[in-house]
């Protein structure tokens, strides 16, 4: 059944307009000059400002390789990461440690660890799966480059984002 | 006619088209671009150069570097009239517009003709063809609405128009735009002549109809230019940019600028008629307290600031008019169709009737 909708009795204040357009030219040009002077929050203008101040601890952003505080890559090359990462984006070739070295017990240590960083979909999961807490997911967010070949990081690279990580678990220490 | 004419006539009209209103038009877009966006809380182009300034050059290399594509079911000779025919009466129109006193002498006018009014209004309705033409000659279905709509907006508005500007005439007397600034000049601004002839009562109440009437002019001016609220020859939502959808490249470009362009002379003429020109009063206190003129007329190096500081005086208001015709535009939403025409047949078209009327009669009353 059809509904008729009453149409709201209009005053002949209403029906001029005129005092609605001039409100209405009020509240844009109020707008205007709070712009002007600032006084608006506008977008943040990206390139110059960004975010990485207000970032979250939390934040997931590309995921690298750390260091402990004797300089030793901590990833042990278990792969754990690579079987668990969903879109197969971590690739690993363990190489063996020579029994001369002072941390022969570890015994693997990753000859490779490629992530190819178009695939990588910032889960974290790598992170959480690691038993040696060496992959963190860090707050870069802008991974760029010209080439699929660019956009694959290293080891080289994957430290150099990591950086060395102090405290949390040192069970390779020789202390131990 | 001897070769000082000549000379500075061509000078002029130089300086006018590429000096002051293609650059002008430039940056008309790019101001209202920024005035858009900061209305709406934004910030508007701000990358090319120092707070976005270089966008226009930017806009105009990549306009003509884009393809210039023509469909191949248009008519091709009118498809290719359009564009030109929307840029070129909006600038022809600034011909007989005085906008500045006189520089060394030569008159600040390209042409200063006897019937001025009467060829602005000529060759400003004009522009419609080019619109028409454009919706007609891209065989589609939205830019031949687009012209349509354009062509009966632009007779119901053109009505309103040309009545609203007789008020201006019946007090001057003539239809020379320069004899229009001068009596401004003389007897106060159009939309305050009450200016310098305070105690006269007659005078006061001429500033009412005077007042209609430069409302009536510049809301038909709106409706000229296509400008929002009444834009619904290209209305973007409804026709999916209306006349202009076929165009590419330098061709869209050209309505774009025409569209602008129109709006700078309908400016131009706004201020001519209603806000006295030129002219700027200053007040002096040589010998007790009047009204000073400042124009091209003194001697030496105070002349030609003089003229300059005409020249000046009335750009400003030209932009200050172009800012209103932005900040209307980012506030007003499209009347839908039958509106539009009741506003003009209904409203306008017997405000500027009656407002003639009153003019006559309180003229014909207090004899001034």
């Amino acid at each position: 059944m059809a509904i008729t909708v009453a149409r709201p009795k209009r005053n002949w204040r209403e029906r001029l307009y005129l005092p609605a357009i001039a409100a209405g030219m009020v509240i844009t040009i109020k707008h205007f000059k709070n712009t002007i002077f600032g006084r608006t929050k506008v977008t943040m203008q990206y390139p110059e400002e960004k975010w990485d101040s207000s970032l979250p601890e939390h934040y997931r952003g590309a995921p690298a390789l750390v260091r402990d505080t004797d300089g030793r890559v901590r990833c042990v090359a278990c792969q754990l990461c690579e079987f668990i990462c969903p879109p197969r984006a971590i690739k690993i070739i363990p190489g063996e440690i020579p029994s001369t070295d002072r941390f022969a017990k570890v015994e693997k240590y990753p000859e490779e660890f490629d992530i190819d960083m178009v695939r990588c979909i910032f889960c974290g999961m790598c992170e959480e799966v690691c038993p040696e807490q060496a992959i963190f997911l860090r707050k870069d967010y802008a991974i760029t480059g010209f080439t699929r070949e660019e956009m694959v990081h290293d080891k080289d690279k994957l430290l150099e984002i990591g950086g060395v990580m102090h405290g949390v678990v040192l069970k390779w220490n020789e202390k131990k | 006619m001897n070769v000082f004419f000549i000379t500075t006539s061509l000078l002029k009209i130089i300086g006018m088209i590429f000096v002051v209103i293609l650059p002008m038009v430039s940056y008309a877009v790019y101001a209202e671009r920024r005035v858009s966006a900061l209305i709406q809380d934004r910030l508007g182009p701000n990358r090319v150069g120092p707070a976005g300034l270089f966008q226009p050059i930017a806009d105009a290399a990549k306009f003509l570097f884009k393809e210039d594509f023509t469909p191949a079911q248009v008519n091709k000779f009118y498809y290719w009239l359009a564009p030109c025919l929307a840029m070129v009466p909006a600038i022809t129109t600034i011909a007989v517009v005085p906008f500045g006193s006189t520089l060394l002498g030569v008159p600040m006018v390209i042409a200063d003709i006897n019937v001025g009014i009467l060829y602005v209004f000529a060759i400003s309705s004009l522009g419609v063809y080019g619109i028409v033409l454009a919706g007609w000659a891209s065989n589609s279905k939205y830019p031949f609405l687009g012209g349509v709509r354009s062509s009966s907006q632009m007779i119901s508005y053109e009505l309103s128009l040309g009545l609203a500007v007789i008020p201006v005439f019946l007090l001057v007397g003539n239809l020379r735009l320069t004899n229009v600034v001068r009596y401004q000049i003389e007897n106060g601004w159009m939309i305050a002549p009450f200016i310098g002839d305070w105690a006269n009562l007659g005078k006061w109440l001429l500033a009412i109809p005077m007042i209609t009437s430069f409302f009536v002019f510049t809301i038909a001016v709106f409706a000229e230019t296509n400008r929002l609220p009444f834009d619904l020859p290209e209305a973007e939502q409804e026709l999916a940019g209306g006349y202009h959808t076929e165009y590419s490249s330098m061709k869209f470009a050209l309505f774009f600028l025409g569209e602008y362009a129109a709006m700078i002379t309908g400016s131009a003429i706004i201020v001519t008629l209603f806000l006295g020109g030129w002219h700027l009063p200053l007040p002096s206190l040589h010998g007790g307290f009047h009204w000073l003129v400042v124009d091209g007329t003194a001697p030496g190096w105070r002349g030609v600031v003089g003229g300059l500081f005409n020249i000046a005086t009335f750009f400003v208001k030209v932009a200050a008019l172009l800012f209103m015709f932005m900040w209307v535009r980012w506030t007003l939403p499209r009347f839908r169709y039958d509106q539009l025409m009741r506003l003009g047949w209904l409203f306008f078209f017997e405000i500027a009737l009656v407002n003639i009327f009153i003019v006559a009669g309180i003229l014909a009353y207090f004899q001034f």
